[in-house]
């Protein structure tokens, strides 16, 4: 297997055209349509969380400029409602596009904290090893261990730092040993490598070897792992919002209209469905914009 | 030559990837006898070892794909034979050992246990019968207090343990025909000397056909029987193994033979081929090995490569000139 | 005569331990490998030394301690007069561009990340003083036209050479910093045989243009053969046999070194029936517990009673040949 793929690289090698890893992996990328499902389905979802007043209007969401009336109290989806009314009778699909922004903001935050925290430690700790290392890698599997959403209920309920920047700090708290992994793990593998010890051999510092020789082939995985959790950071919102622990009303996400929606969920289903419909598909987008250009990075999934 | 256990007929294998269709074996014939060693050598490029995947039917399909000739094992054709049935051949008749044993074996299985698992699949016999006959066959291949081993993983194998414990599984099922695609390359110079003495002992014992890929003209010369040239896909030259070192009659053979340095070679520079091969993609016209040629004439360089012509019994050479090669001044 | 002005490398006494440890967090020493076990070694300058074993002997990590790319557990090496050990951080990065390395395997040599002209590039940046008044990709194109490359594709990235080229690369960036000595790890084993003369060639040429001195770490006997002027053999971590190439190829003192040399396949099929080959039995012993005495007894077809119980010091046959066995072969044996 491996001499086959060696002759056909070296035959590919010396061919007239040339590419590097970015331009195979987009060759790649170009031809898959889950590829391009999930950038329709994310560059939709980034134009409602810049722009929600292009979809829906802002009125339709609050009471305070007349635009919920509880007469229309769980009116159910029809001419008046698009996508039918909630329990203070505002417009269940304008809501769920005013809430994007706070779901997203939360998920785009943590995934960048997660990763710039946990990349940084795991390179240090990956180039350095020794007692910090084995210190580090002990801390990450109990945060590993931890369950998650019972770790973010203790951390949020005890510190004292409420909306995004709460929900934020503790789900990055709670996920950057999984950066920290791929990215020590590939730092050890890259501190092996000959490229390394070449660096060495010229009289390269440290630094220059961690940031320029290191980093750059350590920190694909973490990206594509980034990418996949922020869908994941963002379900984790609607949990704790939906526990009461995370977004607090007035202001509103979707975990927060999934929570209020759970006393009417027999009577009003679209209540709950439809905040809970935007939240699988943004998700699902990001995990799946994830995993293709996960597997176009992967040389050995080449065809 | 008694009857022919393999024969490889105008073989044609294309790798379809985006960059057009590299044709990576280019009508390669050749057949093997029983008790017979023929050596493919070649360089990385060649189409050695995707003529023996061919024969193995294990190419990767796509990008690649047979796309002429025939492979007839005992008369019987392998080209578009279906897997289920290729897979009955695979071990059974034709077997195949590889260059890094620790990545063919399986880590989490015990080295007896996934020899003893051939007489299981293949034999249907039963676990005590499969873990005799697989220390059986541990201790025909020189692994010693095999019994004691049966239960070992590949990591506590050494390396040349482990090319052992490959072979015996892939010898297990007695095949017929063996492919060893660099059976030695990974393995230090006196471990390399023991492991082909294995395999001309149990080819000795078997009277089974070898077919022997690799770049190792040290190798060639002291299994082979024949030899096919390879280089940019096509056969160069073939013949019995002393024509090709005595009377080479093609000047990559040539000048692989005076490239390569030996213990007895003189200190300094050595006659080095210039140049590169050829990107599958962008063949040469003509000759393929035309502009790393010291040789090369108007005629190498256009229209049609040279057909694979006889210059002396059983022995052909691909190259306009090689009449003259043979004539001129062998170096060695 | 030699005098200390043509010494450019002295080692003596080096030793490589490897500890072996059990445990995750509190690791516990339970044993070592002694990788290499008291080598001595002088390189001269404009010559080539050849360290020549199988894998395991040590000579690759030999290679790595005269770099200072690993601190050495015993001895002392000396590059130019400077012990390595006194040197300062500092000073030990000025040292670099005295001694300089080329490795094995060119697809793992270069970084995939970098083109050439950063790769080419990198010795420069590191010390600019280098340049001596050359703007960086002046001097790289400069490089890449010396080991034979075409210096208009220096946007290249590695994986769009092929190996032999990829070598040529590594070539290049170890000649920036006009260093005087080049540690070569196995320079040529991951070639293709047609292209493996190429690049011992570039070797050749360059040796003589820039008068610079070779350790040359291989275990192809043949390839040494072309270019090695003393050899150094070694066994687990031990050099056995050293001395002036032609009379360690013409009479192999060590049982080891002949059986090396025996085994060393001859692309020459009348040539390969006729001679008579030594076989060794068995494998290398565990390297965490070496035999005593003698540490190649265990493969020896000669071992008697003394070779457990003693370990044989390496000793002079002739002014430019010594071997460490107490039953060395005689040029009769070798018939």
């Amino acid at each position: 297997m491996s001499d086959l793929q060696v002759e056909a690289q070296s035959a590919q090698a010396a061919g007239p055209e040339s590419r590097t890893v970015a331009a195979d992996a987009w060759y790649q990328l170009r031809r898959n349509w889950v590829f391009w499902v999930s950038i329709v389905l994310i560059v939709g979802i980034s134009a409602i969380v810049l722009f929600p007043g292009l979809f829906a209007s802002e009125d339709a969401t609050t009471s305070l400029t007349g635009g919920c009336q509880l007469e229309d109290s769980l009116e159910g989806p029809g001419d008046k409602f698009l996508l039918g009314a909630d329990q203070q009778g505002c417009d269940v699909y304008s809501l769920s596009i005013y809430s994007a922004r706070t779901s997203v903001t939360v998920g785009l935050l943590t995934a960048i904290g997660t990763t710039l925290i946990g990349s940084l430690l795991g390179l240090l700790a990956g180039f350095y090893g020794g007692k910090s290392d084995s210190i580090l890698s002990g801390v990450t599997s109990v945060f590993l261990g931890l369950p998650f959403v019972l770790g973010a209920v203790v951390l949020l309920s005890s510190i004292d730092l409420p909306g995004v920047w709460g929900v934020v700090l503790a789900l990055t708290l709670l996920s950057w040993a999984t950066a920290f992994r791929l990215v020590r793990a590939k730092t050890m593998e890259a501190k092996g490598q000959d490229y390394t010890l070449a660096a060495r051999a010229l009289g390269a510092k440290d630094l220059r070897i961690m940031f320029r020789h290191i980093l750059p082939n350590a920190i694909g995985p973490s990206i594509v792992v980034a990418v996949i959790s922020l869908g994941v950071f963002i379900g984790a919102e609607a949990t704790l919002s939906y526990l009461g622990l995370g977004i607090q009303p007035p202001d509103t996400s979707w975990g927060v209209m999934i929570s209020e929606a759970q006393n009417a969920f027999f009577t009003a289903p679209w209540v709950l469905m439809v905040p809970a419909g935007f939240l699988t598909v943004t998700v699902l987008a990001f995990i799946l914009l994830g995993e293709t250009v996960s597997d176009a990075l992967d040389p050995k999934l080449r065809k | 030559m008694a009857t022919e256990l393999l024969r490889v007929e105008d073989l044609q294998v294309e790798f379809v990837t985006r960059d057009g269709v590299a044709r990576a074996v280019n009508s390669v014939s050749f057949s093997v006898a029983p008790g017979e060693t023929v050596a493919v050598l070649g360089e990385s490029g060649s189409g050695k070892s995707v003529t023996a995947q061919a024969i193995m039917g294990i190419l990767d399909t796509p990008p690649a794909r047979i796309a002429g000739g025939s492979i007839q094992l005992l008369g019987r054709e392998l080209v578009g034979l279906p897997e289920d049935q290729y897979r009955t051949i695979r071990g059974e008749q034709i077997a195949m050992i590889f260059q890094d044993a620790l990545s063919a074996l399986n880590p989490v299985t015990a080295v007896g246990k996934q020899i003893a698992e051939m007489f299981r699949i293949h034999r249907d016999a039963s676990k005590k019968d499969a873990k005799d006959h697989a220390i059986q066959v541990m201790t025909q291949v020189g692994i010693p207090a095999a019994a004691s081993r049966y239960d070992s993983y590949p990591h506590e194998f050494s390396g040349g343990m482990r090319q052992r414990a490959m072979i015996a599984m892939m010898i297990a099922l007695k095949p017929q025909v063996l492919i060893a695609d660099e059976p030695t390359t990974a393995l230090d110079v006196t471990i390399q000397a023991q492991i082909i003495e294995l395999l001309q002992q149990l080819q000795s014992e078997t009277d089974m056909g070898l077919i022997l890929i690799t770049h190792d003209l040290g190798v060639v010369a002291e299994v082979a029987d024949h030899i096919t040239v390879m280089y940019a896909g096509r056969t160069m030259e073939e013949g019995p193994v002393d024509e090709i070192y005595r009377s080479t009659a093609h000047p990559y053979t040539r000048g692989l033979l005076q490239s390569i340095p030996t213990i007895h070679s003189a200190e300094g520079r050595l006659p080095a081929i210039p140049g590169l091969p050829p990107s599958l993609f962008a063949l040469p016209e003509g000759c393929a090995f035309h502009p790393r040629c010291p040789i090369s004439q108007d005629q190498c360089r256009q229209g049609a490569a040279p057909d694979l012509v006889e210059v002396a019994d059983r022995h052909r050479s691909r190259c306009w000139y090689a009449e003259e090669v043979m004539c001129s001044d062998n170096l060695r | 005569m030699t005098t200390s002005d043509d010494v450019v490398v002295k080692a003596v006494g080096l030793k490589r331990l490897y500890p072996i440890t059990k445990g995750i967090l509190f690791k516990k020493k339970i044993g070592e490998v002694r990788a290499v076990d008291g080598v001595d070694l002088q390189l001269l300058r404009g010559e080539t030394l050849a360290l020549v074993g199988e894998s395991g002997c040590g000579k690759s990590t030999t290679g790595r301690l005269l770099m200072g790319l690993e601190p050495a557990d015993g001895g002392s090496i000396s590059v130019l007069g400077d012990d390595l050990a006194e040197l300062n951080s500092r000073q030990m990065r000025a040292k670099r561009r005295d001694i300089q390395m080329i490795l094995q395997d060119p697809y793992t040599s270069l970084n995939p990340r970098m083109n050439v002209a950063t790769i080419v590039g990198e010795p420069f940046a590191i010390h600019p003083e280098a340049l001596a008044g050359r703007s960086r990709s002046e001097a790289v194109r400069e490089l890449m036209d010396r080991v034979g490359l075409d210096p208009s594709m220096v946007n290249r990235y590695p994986h769009q050479f092929s190996g032999g080229q990829r070598q040529r690369i590594g070539v290049a960036r170890a000649l920036a910093l006009r260093p005087q000595i080049i540690v070569a790890d196995e320079p040529v084993s991951a070639l293709d045989v047609s292209v493996q003369a190429q690049v011992m060639n570039l070797l050749l040429d360059l040796q003589q243009e820039m008068g610079l001195s070779y350790v040359f770490v291989s275990h192809d006997l043949a390839v040494v053969r072309q270019i090695a002027d003393r050899i150094s053999v070694m066994y687990l971590g031990r050099i056995v046999e050293t001395g002036e190439a032609g009379s360690v190829y013409a009479a192999p003192a060590h049982p080891y070194t002949s059986a090396l040399l025996s085994a060393a396949p001859i692309p020459d099929p009348a040539a390969q029936a006729e001679r008579e080959r030594i076989k060794l039995s068995g494998e290398l012993p565990d390297p965490a517990d070496p035999p005593s005495g003698c540490r190649f007894r265990t493969r020896c077809w000669k071992a008697q009673e003394l070779c457990a119980r003693e370990e044989p010091d390496l000793v002079a046959l002739s002014p430019s040949h010594s071997v460490a066995c107490h039953f060395p072969e005689t040029p009769d044996d070798a018939n």
